[in-house]
């Protein structure tokens, strides 16, 4: 049993209707209990879909355990077919249809449809959404391209003009809907068709010729990562590996989909301005700036890079929810020198967090709310999704634009470089001061009431990198009032930091009270 | 054309009703912890349930707003129903957890959901073996919000109705009113004004704003309903030798009149008191309301079952603002709270209990309403296809009884009226 307060994802029959929305001409039939139909909103309010998700619920109740779930489930399967007429249905239960076994599967298959009917097995007391959605693809791939898989042994014919699939982008996806004309302008520049794109906007029939294209590019892994291992397998077709997220990984996958196309890699990058934003004088400011990243594996692998390399952030921490990537975020976290947190526990998050003091946290809406109460800047890097997340404007993640936005979204939540530097150099200006907010965010200073709103009981008493000297009994230090006086002048950004190394390094040669100099001898020791 | 021809005559008591069976597009009784963590403000909800109950919760409402809620899930996982660990001790290490964190709660709730009920999880027995343990600091109580049990407002029902054998006894026979129902503060505080103006007193309500609070019960105890919903509620305040006063709901002028006058008979206020004490009010209040009455007058109305606030409200709207009713969905129509309602409806107006969404939007889209009453997975459908919508769940979370609330109710429906009219993009 695990205690939540939010979930960053939701259970795996979310995951299979993220697909079933994305596609057209499938029809979901899920066995579940009246209060189900909540997921509905998600895509209608959150997405601000016009069409209903293509999903009939049986919407069971209490009285209907005693009698026969099964038939109201067939019943179901047969009206949602009469009404809806789809190419494909996919059957399945939710948490409570698992627990009374009616198996959905096996029920449908019985009333013979003249269409393919997938049977979806989602674990929902094992496993979670991005599984759920990786899973139906997988399976319904398998269900509408497996009758077209060639013998063993057969050779593979090219396309006289080199063409791919796009497999990954769903409803509800963070961003998906953008990325995909990002990916299919860099595909276009290179000479390279889109045959399919799925799930997003496929129906069966199309997932069918999905064996037609040369290569797949697999742009969301947690979702397209096995259907495109099945059809490397069955078709031979090969699949990307790099996620175009940043100048870096998409100038890389230019490569790797060029190289996987016989074609030369170029890409006219015209419109690209994040590296000379980058480089331009006003970014000084962003230099070393302390980044913690959390979000799925695709999102935060590809900020810690951007942030690093294509920002000069220094990355503090990198994390996911997406356990089943745990392999690939360990690695990044090598990269950076930092340990990664696998875990979809939101307080254990938060922890790490105010433990490390980030100046900037890219994360999901949770971590913007963390970093709220914790008055750190944020931008949103990944699902689980808002309708701040679907915003009118083209904002992709993926490609040159993507680069584009990530830079301006990055780096609108951070105090201007000039602002900076004036609110180190006055202090104790009334105007300006860490009550308020960088002038460009306007909106007065929300982040003393901000603090103020917060529940009684903190959710986080003690920063954890001051418990182990009071855990260990450690003798008190204290603050002679000049000194504590002197801390109040540095920034507020950094001031929890100062504070902490300044302890440590008192502690650490056995200084009681902590002076002046101890202060200014603590900053020259940890100066860089 | 003569006036008793444009009025159509009143009276549903004894219509016929359209039961409907088949998918029902309603929340579970979860639903109601949004605003009753809100409500009752030293208590906790741990829902007992699984990762689409979490999500539920904090999907439903776009709740993420607070910065840490008063409700959690404990999430069953693979272990705790392969047997390998006990769900009961493993639910009393995450209470216990959930208490260290949160030293400021005084009450939790133990909220079931379908697969604890499923499981037979008994959750009655857990808050027993829990409060032996937590008391006198925290009480420890369950209810079921499950969706095999409850639809949407039933988990309020389910809530109060836990509360009621916590309320102390009233020593006595003497007599009190109650209000049953969460209400918005500002409407308790207006009704408590009234209430005094009256001479009905003493006035107490369920739920009280802090759980360790809960007003007194007993046989003078009359109580009144703020809800359409509370029916197990009901039940539980007549075992306890509470008598239900029968009213109309508080919503709009007419319903609020005859909601405070059915109190104020029963403590034999003179009608000269009852005018002084709410005429002026009253008045204020139809005025208002007439301002809006033009925007909404001869416009046609369709309601999705949702709250089952649905009857008083078509009986408002039709006869304070004169839409008229096409078809009133509820999810269940309780005859004998709702006698009075149903008394007042025009009967044009086609009542309709459970549901069939599909065939429900076959009707709906046959009719072309002016307006849809409906929950948040239909709305914008339903836009997209022309038709203007009210979402319902704002009607559950904003303060619309009383006399001073009367416009701001229908300025809700004629709200989306006016922005239709006033786009041109």
């Amino acid at each position: 049993m695990q205690l939540a307060l939010w979930t960053y994802e939701g259970p795996p029959h979310i995951g299979a209707m993220r697909v079933a929305t994305a596609m057209e001409g499938v029809h979901y039939v899920l066995h579940a209990p009246q209060g189900d139909t909540y997921a509905d909103l998600l895509f209608t309010m959150i997405e601000r879909r016009a069409k209903r998700p293509p999903v009939t619920y049986t919407t069971f109740q209490a009285r209907d355990l005693g009698g026969d779930t099964a038939n109201l489930f067939r019943e179901s399967v047969l009206d949602a077919y009469e009404r809806f007429r789809p190419q494909a249905m996919l059957v399945g239960a939710s948490c409570t249809a698992e627990l009374i076994q009616d198996d959905p599967g096996g029920l449908a298959k019985t009333l013979g449809l003249p269409i393919p009917v997938v049977p979806l097995e989602l674990p929902a007391y094992q496993r979670k959404e991005n599984w759920g959605a990786s899973e139906t693809f997988y399976q319904l791939v398998r269900a509408c391209a497996g009758p077209h898989v060639p013998p063993p042994g057969t050779q593979r014919t090219k396309n006289a003009t080199p063409r791919c699939n796009i497999l990954g982008p769903t409803a509800l996806g963070f961003r998906h809907r953008d990325d995909v004309p990002e990916v299919e302008r860099l595909l276009a520049a290179l000479g390279i068709e889109t045959h399919v794109i799925a799930p997003m906007g496929a129906t069966p029939a199309d997932l069918a010729t999905l064996g037609e294209a040369d290569f797949n590019v697999v742009l969301y892994p947690e979702v397209a990562g096995q259907a495109a291992a099945w059809l490397r397998r069955s078709f031979g077709q090969p699949c990307t590996t790099v996620v175009p997220i940043g100048v870096g990984a998409t100038r890389d996958f230019v490569r790797e989909v060029a190289k996987l196309a016989g074609v030369p890699a170029t890409t006219a990058e015209g419109t690209l301005r994040l590296p000379w934003y980058s480089r331009s004088v006003d970014s000084t400011y962003l230099t070393g700036k302390r980044v913690f990243i959390f979000g799925d594996a695709t999102h935060a692998i590809a900020a810690a890079r951007v942030a690093q390399q294509e920002l000069g952030f220094t990355v503090v921490g990198l994390g996911s929810y997406s356990r089943e990537f745990g392999r690939e975020i360990r690695s990044a976290a090598a990269l950076y020198g930092v340990e990664p947190l696998v875990t979809d526990d939101y307080l254990e998050v938060e922890a790490q967090i105010t433990a490390l003091q980030p100046e900037l946290v890219l994360g999901t809406q949770m971590e913007r709310h963390v970093a709220k109460r914790l008055g750190v800047p944020c931008a949103v890097i990944s699902a689980p999704v808002h309708v701040q997340d679907f915003p009118a404007r083209h904002s992709p993640q993926m490609g040159l634009e993507g680069a584009n936005v990530l830079f301006d979204t990055w780096v609108h939540p951070l105090m201007m470089g000039l602002e900076e530097h004036l609110l180190g150099m006055f202090r104790e200006d009334f105007e300006f001061n860490d009550g308020v907010q960088p002038s460009h965010l306007g909106h007065g200073a929300p982040s003393q009431s901000g603090k103020e709103a917060a529940p009684a009981a903190q959710p986080m008493p003690v920063p954890a990198a001051e418990t182990p000297h009071s855990a260990a009994g450690a003798p008190l230090l204290s603050w002679v009032p000049d000194a504590e006086k002197e801390l109040k002048k540095i920034p507020f950004f950094v001031r929890g930091k100062a504070r902490r190394n300044t302890e440590r390094f008192a502690q650490e040669r056995g200084i009681g009270t902590i002076t002046i100099e101890t202060l200014y001898d603590a900053k020259a020791h940890f100066s860089r | 054309m003569s006036a008793a021809a444009a009025f159509p005559s009143a009276g549903c008591g004894d219509a016929p009703v359209l039961r409907e069976r088949g998918q029902r597009e309603v929340f579970c009784g979860l639903t109601g912890i949004v605003w009753l963590h809100r409500k009752i403000q030293d208590a906790f909800f741990l829902v007992v349930g699984s990762r689409t109950c979490a999500h539920l919760l904090q999907s439903a409402a776009g709740v993420m707003i607070f910065a840490e809620p008063r409700f959690a899930t404990a999430i069953i996982d693979e272990r705790d129903l392969a047997g390998l660990a006990d769900c009961n001790a493993e639910l009393d290490r995450v209470v216990t957890r959930l208490l260290e964190r949160r030293p400021d709660i005084r009450m939790l709730f133990l909220v079931g959901s379908c697969p604890s009920e499923v499981i037979k999880l008994d959750l009655s027995r857990a808050a027993q073996r829990l409060s032996a343990r937590f008391l006198p600091q925290v009480r420890v109580l369950n209810y079921s919000g499950s969706g095999i049990e409850t639809t949407f407002t039933q988990g309020e029902d389910a809530c109060l109705a836990a509360l009621v054998p916590e309320m102390p006894a009233e020593p006595g026979a003497a007599r009190s009113l109650l209000v049953v129902g969460a209400l918005a503060e500002v409407v308790e505080d207006q009704f408590l004004r009234i209430f005094a103006a009256l001479g009905v007193g003493p006035v107490r309500f369920l739920p009280s704003r802090r759980a360790a609070e809960l007003p007194a019960v007993g046989p003078g105890t009359r109580y009144l309903l703020a809800q359409p919903f509370l029916n197990d509620t009901a039940r539980a305040l007549e075992a306890r030798g509470a008598t239900r006063i029968a009213a109309p709901f508080p919503l709009g002028v007419e319903g609020t009149t005859a909601w405070l006058t059915a109190a104020a008979e029963v403590w034999g206020v003179s009608p000269a008191r009852i005018e002084a004490a709410t005429g002026a009010a009253a008045s204020r209040a139809s005025a208002a309301v007439a301002r809006i009455r033009q925007r909404l007058a001869g416009k046609s109305i369709f309601f999705f079952p949702d709250s089952q606030l649905e009857i008083p409200l078509a009986r408002f709207l039709s006869r304070e603002l004169g839409m008229r009713l096409t078809e009133v969905g509820t999810p269940y129509l309780h005859r004998q709270h709702l006698a009075e309602e149903l008394a007042l409806l025009p009967d044009t107006a086609t009542l309709s209990e459970g549901q069939h969404v599909d065939r429900q939007l076959d009707r709906c889209r046959a009719l072309r309403p002016d307006l849809t009453v409906c929950g948040l997975g239909l709305a914008n459908p339903l836009e997209a296809e022309g038709l203007t919508t009210k979402w319902s769940i704002e009607l559950v979370f904003t303060p619309i009884q009383g006399y001073d609330q009367a416009a701001d109710l229908a300025e809700l429906f004629a709200r989306p009226l006016l922005r239709h009219a006033k786009l041109t993009v």
